[in-house]
C-alpha cells in the first residue's frame, strides 16, 4: 500500500524536477546557515549559484562522519536552537558522538517517511505495531514510533529486551506487525519454541520490518519460516534522518528510496568518483528537505548498487540494493555500531603501550558473539591469577561502558596475533549472512 | 633471603608448557621447582631455575611474556605439623599470603615451601623472630 500515492509514484520527469528546486534550496541554506558549507564550498571556489543541474551535485565536496565530529555538537546545525525539537546522538567512536538534531518539520517529514515504510511494508490504520527497537538516543525506537502514529496504527512501545514479556504481549496483545532487529526476531522466534508458541496458530503476526544491521537472503528465508511473516529491510541512519530512508516493498527486489527528500550517489570509495547507476560502490547521500541538518554528499561508508528499472510495486523511486559491506572498519554488532578503534583506546588507557588485539564476531544461534583477545604484554603481566583476572574484568567493563555490548575478553601470548605488514588485521567476522 | 622466581604466562593449549621446558632445557637451565595456577583460558608457570637471571633473559628474547619475581624458601621439619607452624606464625601476624607451593623430592632433608606473600620484608623479619630456617638464593639454585 502506498501511504503518499502522489510522492511515491510521480513520474521520473516530475521528481527530478522536484528534487533540483529543493537541491538548489539545500544548497543556498546550507551555505548561509552553516559554516562549515560555506568554507567548504569557498575552498572549491563555488557559491550556490554554481549547482544549477543535478549532475552539478558531484562537483560539491562530500560531508564525512569526521566533519560532524569537528563540529560537535552543534557546529553543522543551521537553525538556532531554539528551533530544534529533538536531539540524537550516535555511540561515537574513540572521541565524540555524532549529535543530529530536528525542528519540528524534520520529525514531521520523519514520521510521513516511517509511515510510509511501515505501509510498504504492508501495515495500515487497523494493524498492532510491537516496536522492539531501542527508545532513547538510537533513532530507531522514536524514528518507528512517531511513523506508527502517523500510519494511524495501533503502536506498542516495547522497545527492547525482556523478551518473554515480549512475546507475551505479542500473543495477548494480537500484534500483527513488529520491528526490530533481524537478529532480534530470530532470537524471539528461538524463545518462542521455547516457550512452546507456535507463531503460526498462537500469534496474529503477519508482517516484520527489520533493519539496523545487515542481514542476508538467508537470513530472511529463516525468519519468514520461523515466525511465518513476510520480512522487509528497512535502511536508515540518523545523520540523514535515521530509519525511513529506503524500505522494501512486496517485491523485495532493493530498498525504494524517496528520493523526494533524499538523492543518493554511488561512489569509488578509494577516488571519490562518482559511479554510473548500477555499479557497486559506497552510497552517498544528500537531504533535500532537511532543516536541522541538511546533509551535502553524506558519505555513508555502506557499500550498496543502485537499481534504477522499473519496479511493479508502482513506486517511481530507485533502490539500492541492500547493504553488502562498509567501505570503513566499522562493524555492527547486536545492532550496535563497533569500531575496532574503540577497542584500541580502550586498551591503550589500559596498558599505557600499543596494544595487540584481535576481534572475532560470530553468531551463536541468533546473538551476534564479540570475543577480544588481547595479547599479555609486560605492562599487563602480573604472575597472579587473581590479578590477571581482575585485568580481564576490567577491560570487559570499559569495553561495555564504552560500545555498549559486553564482550568475552581472552588474554593471550604475545606473538600470537598475527603481524603483518602496513595495517594488522584486527577483525574476524564469522558472522554468515 | 630472597629467591628469584621466574613466571611464564602460557595460553592453556597444546604444546606450551614443553616450549618452555624445551627451551630451558637447550640452554642448559635446570629447573627446582614449580607450579602452575590456572584458569580456562590461561595458566601462569612459575619457575625456581638454578640460574635465574639466564631464564629469565632467553625466555623474553624467544617472545615469552616472562616477570621475575621475589619469593621465600622456607625450611621446616618434614613431620607432621610443620608447614601449621609456620603458617601459624604468618597468620597471627597477619602476613598475606598471595600463594605457595612444595619442593618435592629434593636431596634436602628438610621439606621446603616457596612463599609468595605480600609483603615479603614483614614476612622474612617474622618468621626468623621465631627461628624459621629460610634458605637464601645460592642454597636454593644450587640444591
Amino acid at each position: 500500500m502506498n501511504w503518499n500515492e502522489k510522492y511515491e509514484t510521480l513520474p521520473r520527469e516530475d521528481l527530478k524536477e522536484l528534487q533540483l528546486e529543493r537541491l538548489k534550496q539545500t544548497i543556498e541554506r546550507s551555505f548561509h546557515d552553516v559554516e562549515h558549507y560555506k568554507k567548504v564550498m569557498q575552498d572549491k571556489g563555488m557559491e550556490p549559484g554554481d549547482i544549477s543541474s543535478l549532475d552539478d551535485l558531484s562537483k560539491l565536496p562530500f560531508t564525512t562522519k569526521e566533519d560532524l565530529r569537528d563540529n560537535y555538537p552543534y557546529g553543522m546545525f543551521a537553525v538556532h536552537l531554539s528551533e530544534i525539537v529533538r536531539i540524537h546522538s550516535s555511540s561515537g567512536t574513540t572521541g565524540k558522538p555524532t549529535v543530529v538534531g530536528y525542528t519540528r518539520n524534520d520529525l514531521n517529514t520523519w514520521a510521513e517517511l516511517m509511515a510510509r515504510s511501515l505501509a510498504c511494508g504492508g501495515a495500515g490504520r487497523e494493524d498492532v505495531i510491537q516496536n522492539s527497537y531501542g527508545y532513547g538516543l538510537f533513532t530507531g525506537g522514536l524514528g518507528v514510533h512517531y511513523g506508527a502514529e502517523r500510519l494511524g496504527a495501533s503502536v506498542i512501545p516495547t522497545s527492547g529486551g525482556n523478551t518473554k514479556r515480549q512475546i507475551m504481549i505479542m500473543k495477548d496483545y494480537g500484534t500483527t506487525v513488529l520491528t526490530c532487529t533481524p537478529s532480534y526476531a530470530l532470537f524471539m522466534a528461538e524463545v518462542m519454541q521455547e516457550m512452546g508458541i507456535d507463531p503460526k496458530t498462537d500469534l496474529k503476526l503477519k508482517s516484520g520490518i527489520f533493519g539496523a544491521e545487515p542481514w542476508s537472503e538467508n537470513m530472511r528465508k529463516e525468519i519468514e519460516r520461523k515466525l511465518d511473516i513476510s520480512a522487509h529491510d528497512i535502511y536508515g541512519l540518523s545523520e540523514i534522518i535515521g530509519p525511513g530512508v529506503a524500505i522494501e516493498c512486496e517485491e523485495k527486489r532493493g530498498l525504494h528510496i524517496f528520493e523526494d527528500h533524499f538523492i543518493p550517489e554511488i561512489i569509488n570509495p578509494e577516488t571519490g568518483e562518482t559511479l554510473p547507476i548500477g555499479e557497486v560502490g559506497e552510497l552517498v547521500f544528500t537531504s533535500l528537505t532537511k532543516e536541522a541538518l541538511p546533509m551535502i554528499r553524506y558519505r555513508t561508508r555502506d557499500i550498496s548498487r543502485l537499481i534504477e528499472e522499473e519496479c511493479s510495486c508502482g513506486r517511481t523511486h530507485i533502490r539500492m540494493e541492500r547493504v553488502s559491506g562498509r567501505s570503513d572498519d566499522m562493524l555492527i554488532i547486536r545492532g550496535v555500531n563497533v569500531f575496532p578503534s574503540q577497542v584500541e583506546s580502550v586498551l591503550l588507557d589500559i596498558g599505557e603501550t600499543e596494544p595487540h588485539y584481535k576481534l572475532i564476531v560470530d553468531r551463536i544461534g541468533t546473538l551476534d558473539t564479540l570475543e577480544i583477545q588481547v595479547e599479555v604484554s609486560e605492562a599487563l603481566f602480573s604472575d597472579e591469577v587473581r590479578r590477571l583476572e581482575q585485568l580481564e574484568e576490567k577491560i570487559r567493563k570499559e569495553i561495555d561502558t564504552v560500545l555498549g555490548i559486553s564482550a568475552k575478553i581472552t588474554l593471550v601470548e604475545p606473538k600470537t596475533i598475527e603481524r603483518s605488514e602496513g595495517k594488522a588485521k584486527r577483525v574476524f567476522d564469522k558472522r554468515k549472512y | 633471603m630472597k629467591i628469584k622466581q621466574i613466571s611464564i604466562f602460557l595460553e592453556n593449549k597444546q604444546g606450551r608448557l614443553a616450549a618452555v621446558t624445551k627451551l630451558l632445557a637447550e640452554e642448559g637451565v635446570n629447573i627446582r621447582a614449580l607450579s602452575i595456577a590456572d584458569t580456562s583460558d590461561f595458566g601462569i608457570l612459575r619457575l625456581i631455575v638454578n640460574e635465574p637471571d639466564k631464564a629469565y633473559e632467553v625466555l623474553k628474547e624467544q617472545g615469552f611474556t616472562v616477570s621475575m619475581t621475589e619469593v621465600i624458601g622456607v625450611a621446616m621439619s618434614d613431620e607432621p605439623g610443620g608447614l601449621a607452624g609456620v603458617m601459624e606464625i604468618l597468620e597471627k601476624r597477619q602476613v598475606n599470603i598471595e600463594y605457595l607451593y612444595a619442593f618435592v623430592g629434593s636431596a634436602y632433608e628438610d621439606a621446603l615451601v616457596i612463599f609468595r606473600v605480600e609483603n615479603i620484608d614483614d614476612a622474612i623479619k617474622v618468621l626468623q623472630e621465631k627461628g624459621i630456617n629460610i634458605l637464601k638464593g645460592e642454597e636454593i639454585y644450587a640444591l
